[in-house]
């Protein structure tokens, strides 16, 4: 067995594909912010989480920070417990806020931190102690009719 | 009596087509039965991998482009309206590796490289190429359709992640090269909607079952097809559309499968 | 004189109740080479499709070398075909592949010799059969006739015992025909093998052949060696050798009253 043209031919298509691959993976797709930096996990509870997904961003400022890993109901508080990986590089202290917010007016939900002013750090598997829920919209409908009945 | 001939018509159509789906069934098994020897003889399916995949680069590379320019395009005016241009990125990138790419790279595939896999075997048996393989005490399933069976599932999702990334390039182009919208903003966005496992991998997955489903009907069409000028052409044509509607019908079911709620 | 090496008893055969072949029987000895000789149409493919075992008789056998084919399973009838070449009409050489590929095809596919010896064993095989240069052509470049003993070569690649030749002489220039005629006489006698020749090439294979089968509407009409046939009276056979228009094989196909079909009757 030789190496002949053909092999030449069908290597540069494979090195090709798989390149590509890795440029969806990384350029395109999130995996670079997956794996590159170390993270850690933190917890919140929310009584409402909406239309957030797992995989949603979690920022700060605006700035991507980690990502939601999971979102389960929690049968001893009924309420939602998101789980979250934040990038080791970012610290927030313990009275930070977690909102769930949403990115423009018909966008993706996200999970914003607010940074308190408390000395200690949140560590690995802490919880973010004020949270606040999704809004929702029936709800905010609901407030509005009964807040103008109110009025009357 | 002619409604009692035409219901004898459609039942013998009837009855061909379950006979024929069986026919088809028992190939596809066979084909997966008798890979064995292709695998101890990679050659074989590199070299069809040079018929298959190489030849379709071009078209791949060149529509893959295209298609992502005009997404750029089309894309850019419609999101202007809602002052969103910066969420091009995603738009095109989104579109490309969810759907476009898997199926369009398929369909090229289909007419590319499934019709030439179909028109070669179907020309291979009306010259008794088939029959001189099977005299010659050589299964012509393992020798001949394994290795192109396995050369095209192979092909199909590198040509798709081709496609998609030529089109983001595209795109690109288009969004920021000459409209001028943000670079940083179009890849930022792009990056925090496309996720790898959601996006990527499940078009990877998309690519996957329609380079089994085109090569499989390509080649069941071609060792089917009458042994005849005629016979090859038509066997062809059908390859062609059957592996277009399998492909988007496919296409459907793996999409309510992946993207359901999610 | 020994056992035939196949024998072919009684064999009859239809497609969906259509008979092809009703009763036929023969034997091919060892060493010989036969022709199989009958009119388009009249089951000589189906025949020679039988001895392959690539069909199944409805009833009768077929023996090979003392095996009965119809009973082989899927591997004895492979490891049979081994023993057998076989050269299709038109040669049916493999279009992907070059020459020297095609003749080494069943090399590869079922022996582990080393490259080296499979070259030297190809080359050995197209120089009996002239065309050594065109090792590297590919198929679609030789010529009918060139094209017919690359075919040649590769079916006697392994040395079979039993040669099967299907129309051999099928669209030949009369160069290459007689080229091809004596080759088939010539590696014959050189592996000893017993070669059979379905065709319809009467004065050709009268110049080859040891003995000669006539087949007409499934069954035998006329055998015996190319003398006798040649000097054989039976109308069929006279129409066949001599290649007369009208005779026990119709003109016409049968039809209704020629007067009726034009509409002429009164």
């Amino acid at each position: 067995m030789e190496r002949t043209t053909l092999d030449l031919w069908v290597g540069a298509f494979v090195v090709a594909g798989l390149g590509a691959l890795v440029v969806l993976a990384l350029k395109v797709g999130n995996l670079s912010t997956y794996n590159v930096s170390e993270s850690y996990v933190l917890q919140a509870h929310f009584t409402n989480v909406g239309g957030l997904k797992p995989t949603a961003s979690v920022r700060s400022s605006g700035v991507l920070v980690g990502r939601v890993t999971s979102i389960v109901l929690d049968t001893e508080r009924y309420e939602a417990r998101v789980t979250m990986s934040i990038d080791k590089r970012y610290q927030f202290p313990k009275d930070t806020f977690a909102n769930i917010l949403t990115s423009g007016l018909l966008g993706e939900q996200y999970i914003g931190l607010l940074p308190g002013g408390d000395d200690v750090m949140l560590a690995s598997g802490d919880e973010f102690k004020k949270t606040q829920s999704a809004v929702v919209l029936e709800d905010l409908i609901g407030k509005f009719f009964t807040s103008t009945a109110d009025a009357k | 009596m002619p409604i009692v001939k035409s219901l004898r018509v459609i039942g013998n159509r009837t009855v061909n087509a379950v006979w024929r789906t069986g026919y088809a069934t028992r190939f596809f098994v066979m084909t997966l039965f008798y890979s064995g020897p292709s695998f101890k003889r990679f050659r074989l399916i590199v070299k069809e991998m040079f018929s298959s995949g190489v030849m379709s680069l071009i078209i791949i590379l060149v529509a893959g482009m295209f298609v992502g320019m005009v997404l750029g395009l089309q894309g850019y005016e419609t999101l202007k309206r809602y002052g969103s241009e910066s969420a091009l990125g995603s738009l095109v990138a989104l579109s490309l590796v969810r759907e476009l790419g898997p199926v369009l790279a398929a369909l090229l595939f289909a007419s590319r490289a499934g019709s030439a896999m179909t028109a070669e075997i179907g020309l291979m048996k009306a010259t008794e190429q088939i029959a001189a393989m099977e005299m010659m005490a050589v299964n012509p399933i393992a020798r001949v359709v394994a290795p192109r069976f396995w050369a095209g599932v192979i092909s199909m999702p590198l040509l798709a992640a081709m496609f998609s990334a030529m089109g983001v390039f595209g795109g690109y182009v288009v969004g920021v090269v000459i409209i001028g919208v943000d670079e940083g903003s179009f890849w930022s966005q792009m990056q925090a909607s496309v996720d790898f496992q959601h996006d990527v991998l499940n078009g990877v997955i998309k690519s996957f079952v329609f380079g089994l489903a085109v090569t499989a009907i390509a080649l069941f069409e071609g060792y089917d097809a009458p042994p005849t000028a005629e016979g090859v052409s038509g066997a062809t044509t059908r390859t062609v559309v059957q592996s277009s509607l399998a492909i988007l019908m496919l296409d459907f079911i793996l999409t309510a499968f992946m993207f359901q709620g999610a | 004189m020994s056992a035939p090496l196949v024998e072919v008893r009684d064999v009859n055969f239809a497609y969906d109740n259509r008979a092809i072949l009703k009763g036929i029987n023969m034997s091919f000895h060892k060493g010989k080479l036969i022709a199989i000789m009958g009119g388009s149409g009249c089951g000589k493919t189906t025949l020679f499709r039988l001895i392959g075992g690539a069909l199944k008789p409805t009833r009768g056998e077929i023996r090979i070398d003392g095996q009965v084919m119809h009973e082989l399973d899927q591997q004895g009838l492979y490891d049979m075909r081994r023993k057998m070449g076989v050269l299709f009409q038109f040669g049916a050489l493999f279009t992907d592949m070059s020459v020297f590929d095609n003749v080494a095809f069943q090399m590869r596919e079922h022996t582990d010799l080393p490259e080296e010896v499979i070259h030297d064993l190809v080359m050995m095989k197209l120089h009996a059969v002239g065309l050594r240069g065109t090792h590297d052509l590919m198929p679609a470049e030789l010529s009918g006739g060139m094209a017919r003993r690359v075919a040649l070569a590769r079916t006697v690649a392994l040395d079979p015992m039993l040669i099967l030749y299907d129309e051999p002489f099928a669209g030949l220039d009369p160069i290459s025909l007689t080229v091809v005629g004596q080759l088939i006489r010539k590696l014959n006698d050189a592996l000893g093998a017993t070669s059979v020749i379905v065709t319809h090439d009467v004065q050709e294979s009268l110049k080859i052949v040891d003995y000669i089968y006539f087949v007409a509407d499934g069954v035998i009409v006329a055998e015996g060696t190319p003398d006798e046939i040649q000097a054989s009276d039976k109308s069929f056979v006279r129409q066949f050798v001599h290649g007369e228009m009208d005779g026990p094989v119709p003109f016409h196909y049968p039809g209704g009253d020629y007067r009726t079909d034009l509409g002429v009757t009164a």
